[in-house]
């Protein structure tokens, strides 16, 4: 049960084509699984960046960041994860908006190409911006490109596109009068605040896909409980796609600090594998 | 042997040696110890084997109780168990959770003068599955030959369990869609593991697959697939809903969104589920509290009080806003949790959380409440009293008052009746509105007990049993769609 059957690195960003034919079957863009490494993991959620009913597969984006990314990012092909569960949250509204725009940092370079695909094939002008810290770290770019009418990028250091972050890109557009019907924005929390704000002086309609601290996925916990409009929501069942507008970011980077203390601790306690030194002995 | 009933009349109720409360406070093995042979045969003496059996109607599955603790009484402790399973397939699990208090020991002929004197049916129940368990290889029932009809069940809690027993032994295919990566959902996610060991629910879902059930893990219907798609593309004749209650609610104070603030839901299925307090062997983690605020006076909060505790946390303190008796919790529970240094601040309810800059819980402000007159559910009900307020510092609150229906399934399924609430409407036998669907336990009844859903889906095998035989006779409609 879901074997690794690809698996390559870009910079600490992981893609890994697992086989799971059911949740190939049912997925839509805008949903996620949850998924453990091993028996002893974490259930952490994941934006499917794309999947396969013909291979069975589902394809995710991993950024190494914490033990649970560690775990993903140590399997080998042909190894299996624990476990995946999927696909859970709502889908993205896809109809046709005009001309949307679609940002992505992190995983969500690949975590937006779905829904790009989908706005594609409901007639929208489709513009996608990505950003990374430098030109190298971009990934799942044919793809992108393919199922956008164009691509922008933005990098930190200016080593490609825009000198800046996806927010830079939209100023600009909007400075040159571009008009954006619907906006859709995935990947850090920071990111996905910064972008709300690019938007919000025109009223541009923008959903943002959160990113909470989840365990189970079905709304039976409300750890991913995240404020909208003065609401209570659950990012896992009423999300993960939320009017960006509306969220109170300050809380949601809170909340997703809450187990910082114990992440360190857990970090530590795998043992030391000096990468380096197994590259020099020719394991890795 | 041989006692005449005024002998057996006269003997004392024998209570289980548990582990000093000083010291299982601070782990995570079960409470009790169990029986001894000896002892269990002691107290199955105690039983006047009733000719009227008002035990059994006690009982929502019926286990055949006086019959059973005949067989205690002889010594042949296997045979017990397997004549209890013949009615309740997780008895190893009932001995240990149900409320026998209020079921077939509060009927016992031995307990009419003194309630604490009943005969002790929920542990005999315990010690024989036990036994059976720890002494012999697991048997599996005699299964009919299959009739090439299939089930779908959602949900491996109580309910999905006892319906997949029934079904699989009347010779369905039975395959039961688990949301988790583990079976047996609340009992394995919401009792602790000092009172309900997982390896008694392992060994019971184990014995289950070995018949030939089939279970799908990381399943959740409603988004994987709907409740149609089982019957149109998989090809199900009949599926039963047992996914339970399922959606926490929480206080409209402020502070409910603070940083330490849990449903007992995630804090329990954080350190059952998930075994944080394994912690960091397993890689989940969970806060542990200094002071910790539970809100609520069910089984569910002194669980998640007694996991607290055991945890680490200094300090426990249970906050509820009616009175002792009014606590729905079991009183063995309530006591334990005593025992184990747990405070009870009654007759109170939290106005606000405080917080620290970074968005952290720092205390609580509670209001004293009085009782008033009796209410609906014929309790009296708690009334607020003016401007009297109290306040204290806890870094953790769990919310424990309760859950609502989750609506993953109800709302991919419209054409199936709910409820005002969101519960699913059913007949007495589990019947939906919608044809072919059944659906037991909390998502029908609210939350109710592990022993009244396993009661749902006894109820509800038979009248899928039942509709499925008569449906394939053309001639006969079944009067209820």
């Amino acid at each position: 049960m879901y074997e690794l059957v690809e698996k390559s690195e870009i910079f600490n960003v992981h893609k890994m084509v697992i086989k799971a034919p059911g949740i190939a079957d049912s997925m839509k863009p805008g949903q996620f699984c949850i998924i453990m490494a091993t028996e002893f993991s974490e259930r952490i959620p994941m934006t499917v960046s794309d999947w396969s009913t013909d291979t069975g597969t589902i394809t995710i984006y991993a950024l190494e960041l914490g033990i649970s990314t560690l775990e993903l990012a140590r399997m080998k092909v042909g190894g299996s994860l624990y476990a995946v569960t999927g696909p859970l949250g709502t889908p993205s509204e896809i109809r046709h908006y005009g001309t949307v725009v679609l940002g992505g940092g992190c995983y969500g370079i690949g975590g937006i190409y779905p829904i790009a695909k989908a706005c594609k094939e409901a007639g929208n002008e489709v513009i996608s911006i990505v950003e990374a810290r430098y030109s190298p770290m971009f990934y799942h770019e044919k793809e992108l490109q393919q199922v956008s009418n164009q691509v922008f990028y933005a990098t930190s250091d200016g080593s490609r596109g825009k000198k800046g972050k996806v927010e830079d890109v939209i100023a600009e557009m909007l400075e040159r009068g571009a008009r954006v019907d619907q906006a859709f924005f995935m990947g850090c929390t920071q990111m996905l605040e910064r972008c709300s704000e690019a938007t919000r002086p025109i009223g541009i309609p923008t959903k943002v896909a959160l990113n909470s601290i989840m365990l189970d996925g079905t709304g039976m916990c409300g750890a991913c409980r995240v404020t909208v409009g003065g609401e209570t929501k659950f990012a896992c069942v009423d999300g993960p796609e939320f009017d960006g507008h509306k969220v109170d970011w300050r809380e949601l980077q809170q909340r997703k600090s809450a187990y910082t203390e114990q992440e360190a601790v857990v970090y530590q306690s795998l043992s030391h594998e000096c990468l380096a030194e197994k590259k020099l002995r020719g394991e890795l | 042997m041989g006692l005449t009933a005024k002998e057996r009349m006269a003997i004392e109720r024998h209570s289980m040696a548990e582990q000093p409360a000083g010291f299982r406070n601070r782990n995570f093995e079960e409470v009790p110890y169990g029986y001894t042979p000896d002892e269990a045969v002691a107290e199955a003496q105690r039983c006047l084997s009733c000719k009227n059996r008002p035990c059994v109607s006690g009982c929502p599955v019926e286990v055949p109780i006086p019959e059973f603790i005949a067989l205690v009484t002889e010594k042949r402790f296997t045979e017990a168990a397997r004549l209890i399973k013949t009615k309740n397939v997780l008895p190893a699990v009932c001995g240990r959770v149900c409320p026998q208090e209020t079921q077939c020991e509060a009927v016992c002929i031995q307990g009419k003068k003194d309630k604490t004197q009943a005969v002790a049916i929920g542990n005999l129940e315990r010690f024989a599955a036990d036994f059976e368990r720890e002494n012999n290889p697991m048997e599996a029932p005699e299964v009919q030959d299959k009739n090439g009809l299939k089930v779908a069940i959602i949900g491996s809690g109580p309910s999905g369990l006892t319906v997949a027993g029934d079904l699989i032994r009347f010779g369905y295919e039975v395959t039961i869609y688990e949301a988790f990566h583990r079976g047996g959902g609340v009992l394995v996610y919401g009792i602790p593991e000092f009172r309900l060991p997982k390896k008694v629910v392992e060994t019971e879902i184990k014995a289950l697959e070995d018949t030939g059930v089939t279970i799908h893990y990381n399943s959740v219907i409603g988004r994987l697939y709907t409740v149609d798609d089982l019957f149109k593309r998989l090809g199900f004749s009949a599926v039963f809903i047992g996914v339970g209650a399922g959606l926490p609610i929480f206080l409209d104070i402020p502070g409910m969104n603070l940083n330490g603030v849990f449903s007992a839901n995630e804090y329990l299925t954080r350190s059952n589920l998930m075994k944080s307090y394994l912690f960091p062997q397993y890689k989940t983690p969970v806060i542990v509290g200094k002071g910790v605020a539970v809100i609520g006076g069910g089984n569910v909060a002194m669980d998640s009080a007694r996991t607290a505790i055991r945890l680490g946390a200094e300090k426990v303190t249970i906050v509820y806003r009616r009175a002792r008796e009014q606590m729905p919790a079991r009183a063995a529970e309530v006591h334990h949790a005593e025992e184990e240094g747990i405070e009870f601040r009654l007759l109170s309810s939290p106005v606000e959380i405080f917080r620290n800059d970074q968005g952290w819980v720092t205390g609580m402000k509670c209001q004293r409440y009085e009782l008033g007159e009796p209410d609906e559910s014929g309790r009296r009900r708690p009334v607020p009293i003016e401007n009297s307020f109290f306040e204290f510092d806890c870094d953790l609150v769990v919310v424990s008052i309760g859950g609502k229906a989750n609506p993953l399934i109800t709302r991919t399924t419209p054409d199936m009746e709910v409820n005002k609430w969101g519960y699913i409407v059913t007949d007495p036998w589990g019947r939906t509105s919608k044809r072919s669907v059944y659906a037991g336990g909390d998502i029908v009844t609210g939350a109710a007990t592990v022993i009244s859903s396993m009661g749902a889906g006894r109820r509800a095998a038979k009248a899928i049993h039942e509709d499925l035989t008569k449906e394939n006779d053309e001639t006969f409609t079944p009067d209820w769609w």
